[in-house]
């Protein structure tokens, strides 16, 4: 019995991810992975966008859809893997960045201004 | 009430099934994640490091811009040709595989020497990791990334000769699909590294 359950069960479970990975969508995510990274690059390489801030913005803008991109197409995400299992440990992973990183530039730069007019600072350089 | 029917009415006595492997997608999916976090550190210290050059040199007088987008440009050629080998994969043919995971590692290998030799040169310079508080921040996620690729690269060569000996059996496919993952995982932090660290250093 045991042994018959087991082989039954290598049929069932070929594709270790669960997932059907197509040339289209491959393709796909590489043509708009190579536009959305030429595109900051050309930005920054030739100044277009004169204001940093706005440049950062829009910089960060790309690289955000980009990660999209990479989930959807080359990591095959989407809510049906594993139950949907795999998205919620992403969506748990994104709320954890976003709190570790915003959270240490936050404290951080707030201490750094906080700082500033200490006596030990001679150099007046942040 | 006999001690039988008393387990049986707690524990499942006839075993579902549970297949080798069956999790592993799923277990391997969370490693990343924890990964993920492991970076996201790295690259808080970064935003928070990136602009202490202790009078030294800056992203401006460092980064090389058209290297980095040649760089890049071969982790994600890497991607595609990873991808190809998995769509290769699915139809069976094994030295298909074997030929896009050679030249997905050949990639990976090209990226690696643009990387270092970029780390060479900043050293030779003087721009070490212990010359300021950016470049130690710079080295520690660069490199920390470089590491993973490293590994990453081990594993493929790894799975390339258990595929060449033992061909695609479901337990090598299962392998093949959790490098899938963080080959390209490898390829979503890439993004931030040159988005964070080059492109916004030269920026600043």
């Amino acid at each position: 019995m045991a042994d018959h359950s087991h082989a039954h069960g290598h049929d069932d479970h070929g594709h270790g991810a669960g997932f059907h990975a197509s040339l289209k969508d491959y393709v796909t995510g590489f043509v708009l992975s190579v536009i959305l990274t030429a595109i900051p690059f050309w930005l920054v390489m030739s100044g277009a966008i004169a204001d940093k801030g706005t440049a950062a913005l829009v910089i960060t803008g790309f690289a955000a859809v980009q990660v999209v991109v990479h989930m959807i197409y080359f990591l095959h995400m989407n809510a049906k893997v594993e139950q949907g299992w795999n998205l919620m440990a992403l969506i748990f992973t994104l709320l954890l960045v976003a709190i570790v990183i915003s959270g240490t530039l936050w404290v951080m730069f707030h201490l750094n201004a906080n700082m500033m007019p200490m006596p030990m600072r001679t150099d007046g350089i942040g | 009430m006999s001690s039988a029917e008393l387990t049986g009415q707690y524990y499942d006595l006839h075993e579902h099934d549970h297949p080798e492997g069956g999790s592993t997608a799923l277990g391997f999916w969370i490693y990343l994640m924890s990964d993920c976090l492991i970076f996201a550190m790295l690259f808080a210290t970064f935003g928070v490091l990136g602009g202490n050059y202790a009078a030294g040199p800056g992203p401006k007088d460092l980064f090389d811009l058209p290297l980095v987008a040649v760089n890049t440009a071969m982790l994600l050629f890497s991607s595609i040709t990873y991808g190809f080998a998995m769509i290769a994969m699915q139809s069976g043919k094994k030295n298909l595989v074997l030929l896009w995971l050679a030249i997905t590692g050949l990639f990976g290998a090209a990226f690696l020497g643009i990387e270092l030799t970029e780390f060479h040169h900043l050293i030779e310079e003087g721009a070490g990791p212990q010359r300021s508080a950016f470049l130690s921040a710079f080295f520690t996620l660069v490199g920390t990334h470089g590491l993973h690729v490293t590994f990453g690269s081990i594993w493929l060569v790894t799975l390339m000769v258990q595929v060449g000996r033992f061909g695609l059996t479901t337990a090598n496919q299962r392998r093949l699909a959790c490098l899938s993952l963080f080959w390209h995982f490898l390829d979503v932090v890439w993004i931030g590294v040159f988005t964070f660290v080059y492109l916004m250093g030269v920026l600043r």
